[in-house]
């Protein structure tokens, strides 16, 4: 288990990669990508299970599965320093001829990679899939997802919320980006979602909160606790408050870095921001 | 010229019902996804043997794509099963993105294709499936005739690794294919020789095709009959070899003239050997309530249709 200085430093190099990333290639999506880096961190570190090397069954381990696909640049960078890919090949991030697509996709053969995501709303029912399959291969192993705020606004989750209660797939922990912005402006102006835990325990599941989404330590205290709570025949929504641009302090609490890159200027402000500590890709 | 005979009308979604009871038993892997059409899909049989292979959906079909996607994640080879409108137009974008981009082995399994749904009438009744699937890259699409080779293609695919749609019907029709014909994906099968014109159909048409071969040698055209069941990838060279020989075709289907097999087929000939073409598909058109044999007369997709677009097209060589 890394020590906490350890994941700290890990995050602190993936903001930078994130950054860097979209600075190279003028596009990608930072915001979300920066609210969600302690997050997957934690995830791919100390939360869950994972083999060595990657094979697309993945029986014998813990799941993945991004569904808000835009912040690829977060779950790229994530991946390379977990071992999945070579770190060097970040620097191809929506190039030509790339595996590191501008949404996430199984197509170019990316290891660590088990769907394609970017058309929102769709990684739910996939999750729930993988989840009912590990239920057949009698693997006890879990399966997690994570979708952004307004993605909930697409219909498709809801029928997925819908079917992971009413047919008790308690191997899910379904986590939200709870930032509450989205492209056009903050999700209470654009479409309000109204008590997003009201809902999801409507529909039957069982809901935690990480208030603070952005703390290495709450989210993995949170991620454990949601883990221990597998198996008791309720599906586990997790509701991450996170902000979006988080690290990068003007960057921070609006969405208009959903999907933009910084400029020269504004990029050595990000980077100084965020020291070096693994060694730039 | 060669006689078929009707072994006794069927439906073809009971041989899809009956290949998933055959898959059930021969391969482990195989789990059946349906959205609240357990009956139409004629699937009972597999559920009772194979309850926890079974997953009811609801009627939420976006849904199933997803699950079906996730699914293979772990091994398994879902069959996914609705109408084929529910089947496809209502989810292309979680087929396209979940299933086709992510390269995942599922089996789209569509049922009440075309107007010979009947009298529920055109929301139900699509003519624009085959378009919608065969251009997505990576999926075989399939339109068996009759029982028996429905029930041979459902068990088939699920050796093909890869997506596929599998587009079946309501009606009960002639089942005229041998029960012990192996399917095989993208081989197009040659039902009888001829010298003047080549007729090839995909699915309920290739009998009404037969039937029009029949009246045609009565009036001295010796008709070709081939039955394209797999749409994508096409046979491109049963159909030139064809051609060359009797140098002018008459495509026949239940779907759209606009994205269907006939389509498929002008693209091949337009490019590498260049023939007259005749289409018996709709014209751009939704269809209407009615009994199958009305709605085939009246939107021309029977034997009288395709025996007048023969004699049409062998004007224009």
């Amino acid at each position: 288990m890394p020590t906490l200085q350890q994941l700290e430093d890990l995050t602190r190099q993936t903001r930078r990669d994130i950054i860097r990333m979209v600075h190279k290639v003028n596009s990608g999506h930072p915001g979300g990508s920066l609210g969600c880096t302690e997050f997957l961190v934690s995830l791919y570190n100390e939360v869950m299970d994972l083999k060595d090397g990657f094979d697309m069954d993945g029986v014998g381990e813990d799941l993945f599965f991004l569904s808000n696909g835009h912040i690829s640049p977060v779950f790229y960078s994530v991946l390379a320093r977990r071992g999945y890919f070579p770190i060097e090949e970040l620097n191809t991030f929506r190039l030509i001829n790339s595996r590191l697509q501008g949404h996430p996709t199984t197509h170019e053969g990316l290891p660590g990679v088990r769907i394609a995501s970017g058309s929102l709303g769709q990684g739910m029912s996939v999750a729930i899939g993988a989840a009912l399959a590990k239920k057949l291969n009698n693997d006890s192993h879990l399966v997690y997802s994570l979708h952004g705020d307004g993605e909930l606004q697409e219909g498709q989750n809801w029928e997925a919320i819908m079917y992971a209660a009413g047919n008790k797939v308690d191997n899910l922990i379904a986590t939200i980006d709870l930032n509450g912005q989205q492209i056009d402006g903050a999700t209470d102006d654009v479409l309000p979602m109204g008590d997003l835990r009201a809902k999801f325990e409507a529909f039957g599941w069982e809901v935690m909160d990480i208030e603070e989404g952005n703390d290495l330590e709450s989210v993995i205290k949170g991620m454990k606790e949601a883990k221990s709570r597998t198996g008791k025949g309720k599906p586990i929504c997790v509701l991450l408050r996170t902000i979006m641009g988080n690290g990068v302090d003007f960057m921070m609490h609006t969405h208009a870095w959903h999907g933009k890159a910084p400029n020269d200027e504004q990029l050595a402000i990000g980077l100084e921001q965020n020291a070096e500590t693994l060694g730039d890709y | 010229m060669k006689k078929y005979i009707d072994q006794g009308k069927n439906d073809t979604r009971s041989g899809y019902g009956a290949g998933m009871t055959e898959l059930g038993r021969t391969n482990p892997n195989v789990v059946v996804l349906c959205a609240d059409l357990i009956g139409s899909l004629k699937i009972n049989q597999f559920i009772e043997e194979n309850p926890d292979r079974f997953f009811q959906i609801g009627i939420a079909e976006a849904n199933m794509m997803g699950i079906a996607a996730g699914l293979t994640i772990g091994g398994k080879i879902p069959f996914t099963g609705t109408f084929a409108n529910f089947s496809t137009g209502r989810v292309y974008d979680q087929i396209r993105q979940s299933i086709a981009y992510s390269d995942k082995n599922v089996k789209i399994c569509a049922s009440h294709a075309g107007l010979t749904l009947g009298e529920d009438g055109a929301t139900h009744q699509i003519l624009e499936d085959i378009g919608l699937m065969k251009m997505l890259p990576g999926m075989t699409v399939i339109n068996p005739c009759d029982y028996n080779q429905t029930k041979a293609a459902t068990i088939a695919i699920a050796e093909h690794e890869g997506p596929v749609y599998l587009r079946f019907g309501r009606p009960k029709v002639a089942n005229f294919t041998p029960a012990d014909q192996k399917f095989e994906i993208g081989k197009a099968l040659m039902l009888n020789e001829g010298t003047d014109v080549t007729i090839v159909a995909t699915g309920h048409l290739v009998w009404e095709a037969l039937i029009a071969a029949e009246n045609l040698e009565n009036q001295g055209v010796s008709a070709e009959v081939i039955n394209i069941h797999t749409i994508k990838p096409l046979d491109e060279e049963a159909v030139l070899k064809s051609v060359k020989k009797t140098g002018c075709i008459v495509t026949a289907e239940e779907h759209n003239h606009l994205g269907g097999l006939g389509e498929s087929i002008a693209r091949v000939l337009a490019t590498k050997h260049p023939t007259p073409q005749e289409f018996v598909a709709t014209n751009d058109t939704f269809g209407e309530s009615g009994t199958p044999a009305q709605l085939m007369e009246k939107y021309g997709l029977n034997n009288k249709a395709i025996e007048q677009a023969v004699l049409n097209v062998i004007k224009r060589t």
